[in-house]
């Protein structure tokens, strides 16, 4: 046994009896309940009536897909769930399922067309949700799996998916040259542009009588040759399988596809780029339950990191960072189901000391080779006379410039607030976490919408002064609402994880779960942790 | 003068192989065992401290030659033989031969054995020395109105027997002297076709019977004492399953009665070691000779409760030239034993001998309970010999206990992979007049018709499918390598449960379940749903909760067959393949082989046309013939097999196309 000195056990100071927890609790419990309805709607698809249709056809339903593809008693991480909710022109979920799970024993990306929405159709956010899934193949190193049926690209639509959709197909040859390898199976239609999913991928699979690849279909090869063709012919398994040589196996049936896909990924003799050091793993001494009662139902109020880390890392145990030291911005070193962890968490508005600490953090992180865990609550950088004198944006930079040449895996939970230039220090979107998962008590905008509403309202008065025109106060009264209220509903977990900021709202009380799985992915591809940095401005 | 024996080979194999080594061991003795091909690997095998492979599977090029079991002997020395039973026990040319050999044989005298060999010379020597025999006429004179006289003579009911005969056949059961003339008549006419010989005997037949011996011991010196009887009428196929000591039909008076006839009977032939004499007991308390066997009985070890005497180590002293140990007065009878015969075969297919791997046998010790099994886990039951697996013995001061005991046992035995008697055993110990002590040979016959034909206990197994369930998931979840420690099944967004399916015969079981977190499941099976908190799953042993009811279960098998047993529960279950392998299916039409076997006849060639219900072919396979019938008229597509071949279970033989 390794003679290493363990952590000390993080003691939570919190009371489930107050009233703020039970306050937190009913509001954490409102909104989950809210997003695990509309995920509830979006596992349907396109509705139960076209499910129906799916299934009187003798398919299978694309999610079952899925699970028959996993192994039993595996995990699956679904990316993205919500993707498109609530969108104009868009069904909740999109045209394309996806997420992580276990393949004949080996983490793989798995891909499925969501062939009753719109016929599986691309629609520009089921091109976001696509991309994302492309982007973890690639970043984690995992194994690509897509189940395909497809009616290709959502035609009314084509102007915001033609140009940008080709490179998906890049992508997939990109991978197969960094030898992260696809395997497709080809269950209905994979027509046109379609085509070049088969065509791209390592391995191909085709179910007998149903798949149907080609560049045109009949009506459109008869339009453009006058050449009278049938679909089969054209483009059936059995064509492909023995003629054309695009597929590489043709499948009896879906499950014998299905198998089949399973059976490629057992050949594969994957290996895991990095392996943690085996260690045991302590389950926290702390309830994840009471997730619900810490984390503020109004991010307004806030709440110590401390309380969540002690339910989310192994043993509750957390080996703090200069403790005394830029306070608001907590660092400190722990596991999460095995894995080493460098963990930074916002208690508070990011001062110059804070962010300074973070980013040395961040580079001892990567001195060690050590994954870096965000939990993001952040209301930004502190603002004023006093701040900016400090130097607090060339104090900021240090910590986005780490952030952004940081080498080590990073994965950022959404636990609270999310505003202004915070969100960047804190490893958001745009500097290409592996993994971003929110709770749904999320906030995420520039800033607030009363702030912002307040600060429009401030520069329209100081205009009309300038004009030397009277203002109308109760347009501003009104213009000053109508900007709160829309900054708001767009600054919601929900109205985030349409648009793919994230790869989905998940139960705070899984939040240790949804880490050790991300953790896990991300060891399928080797890391170095870098040295080399942009200039820091001291 | 008495020789000590240094070394015993055992010609036998099974349970009576072990259980004479056992002894051996006990008193310093070296063993040797012998073994056909077939036997490799068997426990007798590996616990022997020497072994000699005698030839193939089949006993005459195995453990019947006398000739390579003798040169086995030599080559190692043994300077005694135990026969145990069957086999060449009864042989009195391979005592003969032993003896020869300078080797001591562990039984009577070939004498004994000759004298006894022939039942017909054994009922008139054993008449003669006042034993009461079944009375009948054997004689010469075939003249109808002599033998009617005869019959009338012996009393009715009478039975009208060809004596070239067996089998049944020329074989008459004459209750009033009416029948009698055309009976004697039609038996005789039947001899003759059948036998070409219409010669008759007439018996007594006893409306009845129960089988009762007795169990005697002699030595060289003219020593010769009973150990009292065992009640052995519990029988199938003419065969015993269920022995017993003390015989709930006997009272000390009548076991005295009977103990001095078996006596007589081994003073008669002089006989040497242990034997045993079979009698019929009328209702009327009258009882017969039926024969003696000059060997150890299968059922010896009730005798060993009773008088806490090893009957082997008795038999090793005999053969020692070393006198008895105790007098008839000294011998002890205290409390009861049972004994249960578990066979590897299908009561419900009448008695159907079974094969196949014993994929997993456990019996827990307990309080009384002896176990002399053949078999453990892993061991193939062969189609060449008995298949009886083994014998479990339970004992007690008084037979209620005893048998109460043996129900414990047999509950708790888990015995996979072939069809066993088990359940059929634990049913017949719960009848009524079985537990009366009312039976006689007929019992099976006459009470438990109903039993063997009873079906599937659905709810049972339906209990079983969800154990199965929790037993396979806990397995794959101890072999996790990838994030061992994340609940099984995690979902963030959930949407299709878990399942696992099987198929019990035709009867399909599927289970959905969906883990709630800390080892708790929702799971539903038809219209069930229960909660289940698996406690632990420390293999084979699973213990789960399921809606507060703990239960546990020994689950073992593997991918093809998984056994669920516990007390209550004794369910085998085929996992269903989530991605069936199509080449397998059997064709539309297609005929498989119910078991493995030879082909010995094939009636058909391809191209034939044929009728639902007709022959194909013929295999024998357990010692038995079984036809293979077309399920459907039409034209004969495939033949896939030839005379003379050997197939696996399921293997595809002929395809009859519409």
């Amino acid at each position: 046994m390794l003679q290493e000195q363990r952590y000390p056990v993080l003691r939570s100071k919190v009371d489930p009896t107050s009233e703020t927890f039970q306050a937190n609790r009913e509001g954490n419990l409102a909104l989950w309940a809210e997003v695990e309805a509309a995920q509830a709607k979006a596992n349907l698809g396109g509705g139960e009536k076209y499910n129906a249709r799916h299934e009187s056809r003798g398919r299978i339903l694309p999610r079952k897909r899925i699970e028959m593809m996993l192994d039993r008693d595996s995990f699956f991480l679904e990316i993205a769930p919500l993707a498109g909710h609530g969108m104009k022109g868009e069904v909740s979920g999109t045209s394309v399922v996806g997420g992580i799970g276990l393949v004949s024993g080996v983490e793989c990306c798995l891909v499925a067309s969501e062939a009753t929405v719109k016929g599986g159709a691309i629609t520009p956010t089921s091109m976001l949700r696509s991309g994302r899934l492309a982007e973890v193949c690639e970043q984690n190193r995992l194994v690509g799996l897509s189940l395909i049926e497809s009616a290709g690209a959502d035609l009314p639509n084509q102007d915001k998916i033609f140009v940008h959709g080709g490179e998906g197909f890049r992508h997939l040859t990109r991978r197969s040259e960094h030898k992260i390898p696809t395997i497709c199976l080809v269950f209905g239609s994979s027509t046109a542009g379609g085509a070049y999913l088969p065509g791209m991928s390592d391995y191909v699979v085709m179910v007998k009588e149903q798949a149907q690849v080609y560049l045109a279909g009949p009506p459109l090869v008869k339009m453009a040759t006058g050449e009278e063709t049938e679909h089969e012919e054209l483009g059936g398994a059995e064509m492909h399988s023995t003629l054309s040589g695009v597929s590489d196996y043709l499948a009896e049936d879906e499950l014998d596809a299905i198998r089949l896909g399973r059976e490629i990924v057992s050949h594969l003799e994957w290996k895991k780029g990095a392996t943690p050091k085996p260690r045991l793993v302590e389950p926290p001494l702390y309830d994840a339950e009471e997730l619900l009662g810490i984390a503020s139902a109004d991010v307004r109020v806030p709440f110590d990191q401390r309380e969540v880390i002690t339910r989310i890392v192994d043993g509750s145990r957390f080996s703090e960072f200069k403790p005394a030291y830029g306070k608001t911005m907590l660092c400190g070193w722990a596991h999460i189901h095995g894995f080493p962890v460098g963990i930074l968490a916002n208690n508070g508005t990011i001062f110059s000391e804070s962010a300074n600490k973070g980013a040395q953090f961040i580079q001892l992180c990567n001195a060690s080779n050590v994954p870096l865990v965000f939990l993001q609550n952040t209301t930004g950088f502190m603002v004023g006379k006093k701040y900016e004198q400090e130097g607090i944006i060339k104090n900021g930079a240090k910590l986005i410039n780490a952030v952004s040449n940081s080498t080590v895996p990073a994965i950022t939970i959404m636990t609270g607030s999310s505003y202004g230039a915070g969100n960047y220090g804190m490893s958001g979107r745009a500097y290409k976490p592996r993994f971003l998962f929110t709770w749904p008590n999320h906030k995420i905008a520039v800033m607030g919408g009363k702030q912002l509403a307040g600060v429009l309202d401030i520069i329209q008065r100081q205009a009309a002064a300038k004009k030397g025109v009277e203002v109308d106060e109760k347009m501003l009264s009104v213009a000053k609402m109508m900007t709160e209220k829309q900054i708001d509903d767009q600054s919601t977990a929900l109205y985030a994880t349409a648009r793919v900021w994230d790869d989905g709202i998940i139960d705070p009380r899984q939040t240790r779960n949804v880490l050790a799985i991300c953790l896990s992915a991300a060891y399928n591809a080797p890391f170095e942790g870098t040295t080399s940095w942009g200039v820091f401005r001291h | 003068m008495t020789r000590t024996i240094q070394k015993v080979l055992v010609a036998n194999r099974g349970e009576i192989a072990r259980r004479i080594m056992r002894t051996c061991r006990k008193m310093g003795i070296a063993t040797v065992a012998v073994y056909s091909e077939a036997d490799e690997g068997m426990p007798f095998v590996e616990e022997a401290d020497e072994a000699f492979l005698l030839g193939p599977a089949p006993s005459s090029e195995s453990y019947l030659r006398i000739d390579k079991i003798l040169d086995a002997a030599k080559r190692s020395r043994a300077d005694a033989i135990h026969p145990g039973y069957g086999f060449l026990s009864e042989n009195a040319e391979f005592a003969d031969a032993c003896a020869e050999a300078g080797v001591i044989f562990i039984g009577p005298t070939a004498d004994a054995i000759r004298a006894m060999g022939s039942k017909k010379e054994a009922k008139a020597l054993v008449g003669d020395a006042g034993v009461p025999v079944i009375p009948g006429y054997n004689g010469a004179d075939q003249d109808p109105k002599v033998l009617a006289e005869k019959a009338i003579e012996v009393g009715f009911p009478v039975l009208l027997k060809a004596s070239a005969g067996g089998g049944g056949k020329g074989m008459k059961l004459v209750r009033e002297e009416s029948g009698l003339s055309d009976a004697i008549a039609s038996a005789a006419r039947e001899g003759q076709s059948s036998f070409g010989d219409g010669t008759l005997l007439v018996e007594k037949y006893i409306d009845n019977p129960r089988h009762v011996e007795i169990q005697i011991l002699g030595d060289g010196h003219g020593n010769l004492i009973h150990l009292n009887e065992r009640e052995c009428s519990i029988q199938r196929r003419h065969q015993k399953i269920i022995e017993e000591t003390p015989s709930p039909a006997l009272d000390p008076e009548l076991r005295s009665r009977m103990g001095e006839a078996a006596v007589l009977c081994g003073q008669a032939i002089g006989y040497q070691n242990a034997g045993t004499v079979e009698f019929i007991l009328a209702p009327d308390r009258s009882f017969y000779f039926l024969e003696v066997n000059t060997r150890l009985q299968v059922e010896h070890p009730i005798t060993e409760c009773v008088t806490g005497l090893d009957l082997v180590e008795e038999q090793i002293l005999v053969a020692q030239g070393e006198p008895l140990r105790l007098t008839q007065d000294e011998v002890p009878f205290r409390g009861a034993a049972v004994e249960v015969r578990l066979y590897a075969e299908d009561p419900a297919g009448g008695f159907l001998p079974q094969s196949g791997p014993v994929v997993d046998w456990h019996l827990p010790p307990a309080e009384g309970l002896r176990v002399d099994s053949g078999v453990e886990a892993g061991c193939e039951v062969s189609i060449y010999y008995d298949p009886m697996l083994a014998k479990i013995i339970t004992s007690a001061d008084n037979r209620p206990v005893a048998i109460q005991r043996m129900r414990a046992a047999l509950r708790s035995l888990s015995a996979q992979g072939v069809v066993t008697n088990r359940e059929f055993l634990l049913q017949v110990l719960d009848h009524p007049e079985f537990i009366a002590g009312n039976f006689d040979t007929h019992f099976i016959d006459q009470h438990m018709q109903e039993a063997l034909a009873q079906g599937p206990h659905e709810d049972a197994e339906r209990q079983a499918a969800f154990l199965a369930t929790f037993a396979r998931q806990q397995q794959r979840d101890a072999a996790r390598s990838i994030l061992p420690s994340v609940p099984s099944g995690w979902r963030n967004n959930f949407h299709t449960p878990q399942w696992d399916a099987f198929d019990i015969d035709d009867r399909a079981y599927r289970v959905e379940y969906r883990h709630q977190g800390d080892g708790v499941f929702e799971a539903t099976s038809g219209e069930i749903t229960v909660q289940v908190r698996v406690v632990s799953w420390d293999a084979p042993t699973l213990t789960v909760e399921v809606d507060g009811h703990r239960v546990r279960a020994r689950v073992t098998g593997n991918e093809s067959e998984i056994y669920v047993h516990n007390a209550d529960l004794d369910v085998a279950l085929k996992p269903t393949d989530r991605f069936p392998d199509k080449s397998l299916t059997v064709p539309e039409g297609g005929c498989i082989a119910p078991m493995p076997g030879k082909i010995i006849e094939l009636r058909v060639a391809e191209g034939d046309t044929v009728e639902a219900g007709q022959v194909l072919l013929i295999m024998e396979a357990m010692k038995m013939e079984h036809s293979v019938t077309a399920p459907q008229d039409g034209t004969v597509e495939q033949v896939s097999v030839a005379a003379g071949d050997q197939v696996d279970a399921d293997a595809l033989l002929v395809v009859v196309a519409e």
